[in-house]
């Protein structure tokens, strides 16, 4: 114990030395790999029984941070703790912690019963048969016990590998892109049955995904990461209503970004001049340090109406839209509407039924509410992740 | 449609016809003219010629002469059924110990261990008592030497194989296509020349002899040249390639995931190695093991060149019989006999082995 007490001292207590959290702690963890750095200095706390969403593009060190906390890659600084023990240097046949590979790497020679048996006849444990049985149920398998991987569907294997860590009562449950393989419909269920299991049995899980709807539909939490960094974390509608960098508006969902010049602070409310039109900001959600930012505001927060129509919106007014493109999917009608200083805005309507379908060179003008939009630092890239969302 | 099914299945036929026609050509028509000279005549010579009398006491009078160990006064068939009992045996009790949970029981591991205990008892006990009579060992025949030093060099080549399939496979990165190319760099040069050179390595003032004489392995005046220690390990380097290019390719296709995944699962290295990494490359151990045995037993020139009359494989009686000594019958039924003999047991190896169950 006194080990652990020197670990986190060594930490510094700026680091957060608060040694009650029983949860899953990094400190300055840190992947160098031959040619580029896979992950950053890394922060991250979770807390025991959460569902923790890794949402990031392909790439960004989110399955790199995965596989230290499994054991699978050691770090090259930093400190990885559990319950308040160290476990940086653990093996991975050391740790309470299992994994739900993305490709779910069930062992071929195995029938269904054996490989979900296997960590328990590792570490000797427990009545075998009764808990293999009692967890083929819980996923449903229990007739599937003596196939072997290769006879099951892809939903099946997923579901097998799903029980073959969870089996173990590991402290923490890692998910490498579980529902990656599987089609659409069946990642939906497979989505509500994981979030059903992890209520369930209250075990920590920790999702790795690059699907930002996947995240915010199971997640407790999410961290945006990116490039090796985190970039915002939080309850998923915190993180999509106020987003704090244009990466994180422009990955999770979609964005309108706009280039002002911030004219006024003023206690909590800041003023930005948006390409001459003046727009209000809440300043709870503003994120830009110079003078100059980036409007932010979603696009089914936009409200379209024809020129001089008084619509709900008091605040931020903006004349002179030209639409340019309009696709009917069915729920809501997508707009493509040219400003006058030619950039292109998207606007989500509602297909309440009430309004009327604009067609394309109507005349428009567009407006949103000020508590809806976001102001970004103007430093940053416009477009950070915007082609990145469902590859 | 039923046209176009008939065309598909003469193309197939079609295709396999020159194969066919090269296997009736040189494997069908020898091995009924070698079936026949097994049953001709022994008294026919090549200038009287030879007469076809169904003379099947050619095979007892074979395994007589090379078949039975030297100071051996029981019938050979009594190994034979040993060695039959200890291959079932060893089948029954890798069968029982990969059942595990499924359809064993405590009991039925008892039940082999004891019927396992009782078989090899039956088959060690005369043979340690022939092998040490009067505290010379025994003389081994040609054909149990064949099987003793195949069976060895198969040993030994999955041994040495396996680590260097395992080094490619999995630590090589990217020096994998070289350390391969050198595997087979043997090859570039006659079997005859490499085991030639061999001759050189283990000669009386080489290198190698003088370390093993140093050591005390053997006399400060021990030779390592004609000894089976020489014979074996020809035939364990001349096959280790045919050892090592099946392994690799089985072990280079495991997942490495998997290996990742059982370490994960509380798998330390080595009962991983056993659960996954072992299990997933038996087909590459078995297609390995009878690539290298098949033609060790068999073999003659490891053990003409490195070996002494001490040391003489059936390889070498049957090359004699046919080019010096011209017995044609003995020669042929020698070979008819070790031919059924190895599909015997490759027959029960392959199917105690079970690989019809993996994958």
């Amino acid at each position: 114990m006194s080990k652990v007490a020197e670990e986190q001292e060594a930490a510094g207590p700026e680091r957060g030395a608060d040694a009650s959290f029983d949860g899953l702690r990094m400190r300055g963890l840190t992947k160098e790999f031959a040619s580029f750095t896979a992950v950053k200095d890394l922060d991250l706390d979770v807390p025991t029984g959460s569902f923790f969403a890794l949402l990031g593009p392909s790439g960004c060190g989110k399955t790199t941070t995965l596989r230290m906390v499994a054991g699978l890659e050691s770090p090259t600084a930093g400190t990885i703790t559990l319950g308040g023990k160290d476990i940086t240097r653990a093996k991975a046949y050391q740790r309470p912690v299992n994994t739900v590979f993305q490709s779910y790497a069930l062992f071929p020679h195995l029938d269904i019963f054996e490989n979900v048996a296997f960590g328990l006849r590792r570490r000797k444990t427990g009545d075998v048969d009764a808990e293999v049985k009692r967890m083929l149920d819980l996923v449903e398998l229990e007739s599937q016990a003596r196939k072997k991987p290769a006879q099951l569907s892809g939903g099946q294997q997923q579901r097998v590998a799903l029980a073959r860590a969870l089996i173990n009562q590991p402290e923490v449950l890692l998910l490498d892109e579980p529902l990656g393989a599987l089609d659409l419909k069946l990642r939906r269920s497979m989505q509500i049955e994981l979030k059903r299991i992890q209520t369930e049995v209250g075990l920590t899980f920790i999702h790795v995904t690059h699907d930002q709807e996947e995240a915010m539909t199971m997640a407790d939490t999410i961290a945006v990461m990116n490039a090796g960094v985190i970039e915002q974390m939080g309850a998923p509608a915190e993180l999509y209503e106020n987003p704090h960098t244009t990466f994180v508006a422009n990955f999770l969902g979609q964005s309108n970004l706009i280039e002002g010049t911030i004219q006024k602070r003023d206690g909590d409310l800041v003023t930005v001049d948006m390409q001459g039109v003046g727009v209000s900001v809440p300043t709870h959600r503003t994120h830009a340090d110079g003078d100059r930012g980036w409007v932010g505001i979603r696009p089914e927060k936009v409200l379209i109406g024809d020129e001089g129509e008084a619509l709900d919106a008091p605040g931020n007014t903006i004349p002179g839209g030209v639409v340019t493109d309009v696709s009917f999917v069915g729920v809501s009608t997508q707009y493509l509407v040219r400003m006058p200083w030619g950039q292109e805005l998207q606007v989500f309507e509602q297909n309440t039924g009430r309004r009327r379908i604009f067609r394309t060179g109507d005349k428009v003008e567009l407006s949103w509410r000020p508590e809806y939009a976001f102001l970004l630092d103007h430093a940053q890239d416009a477009h950070a992740g915007a082609q990145l969302g469902d590859d | 449609m039923a046209e176009q099914g008939l065309r598909k299945s003469t193309t197939g036929y079609l295709l396999l016809l020159p194969g066919l026609l090269w296997l009736v050509l040189f494997f069908v028509i020898p091995f009924y003219s070698l079936v026949a000279a097994s049953l001709y005549d022994p008294a026919g010579s090549d200038f009287r010629g030879y007469q076809m009398t169904y003379h099947w006491q050619n095979y007892t009078d074979a395994l007589r002469d090379y078949g039975k160990p030297e100071g051996w006064n029981h019938p050979f068939w009594l190994i034979l059924a040993a060695v039959i009992g200890v291959a079932v045996t060893v089948g029954l009790l890798l069968r029982a110990r990969r059942g595990t949970s499924q359809t064993h029981s405590v009991g039925s591991y008892v039940g082999y261990g004891f019927v396992g205990a009782l078989v090899g008892m039956a088959v060690l006990y005369p043979i340690f008592k022939a092998l040490f009579v009067g505290g010379a060992p025994m003389v081994l025949s040609p054909l149990l030497r064949s099987l003793l030093y195949g069976a060895l060099a198969t040993a030994f080549c999955l041994l040495l194989g396996y680590v260097l399939a395992y080094a490619i496979a999995f630590k090589s990165g990217r020096w994998k296509t070289l350390m391969l190319v050198l595997v087979i760099a043997p090859f570039f040069t006659s079997f005859l020349v490499r085991t030639l050179s061999w001759k050189l390595l283990l000669g009386d003032d080489s290198v190698i002899t003088h370390v093993f004489q140093a050591l005390h392995l053997i006399g400060s005046n021990g030779q390592l040249l004609y000894t089976p220690f020489a014979v074996i390990a020809g035939l364990t380097y001349n096959f280790l390639p045919f050892m090592v290019l099946p392994l690799f390719a089985s072990l280079d296709k495991i997942d490495y995931r998997l290996i990742e995944a059982s370490r994960d699962l509380y798998a330390n290295p080595i009962v991983g190695f056993f659960k996954v990494t072992w299990p997933l490359s038996l087909p590459g151990v078995i297609s390995g093991t009878l690539l290298t045995f098949i033609p060790a037993v068999g073999d003659y020139i490891n053990a003409e060149l490195l070996g002494s009359t001490n040391t003489r494989m059936i390889g070498s009686v049957i090359q004699s019989l046919f080019t010096d000594a011209n017995d044609y019958p003995a020669a042929s039924a020698l070979s008819v006999m070790l031919m059924v003999l190895i599909v015997g047991m490759v027959l029960v190896y392959v199917r105690r082995a079970g690989t019809e169950e993996l994958l």
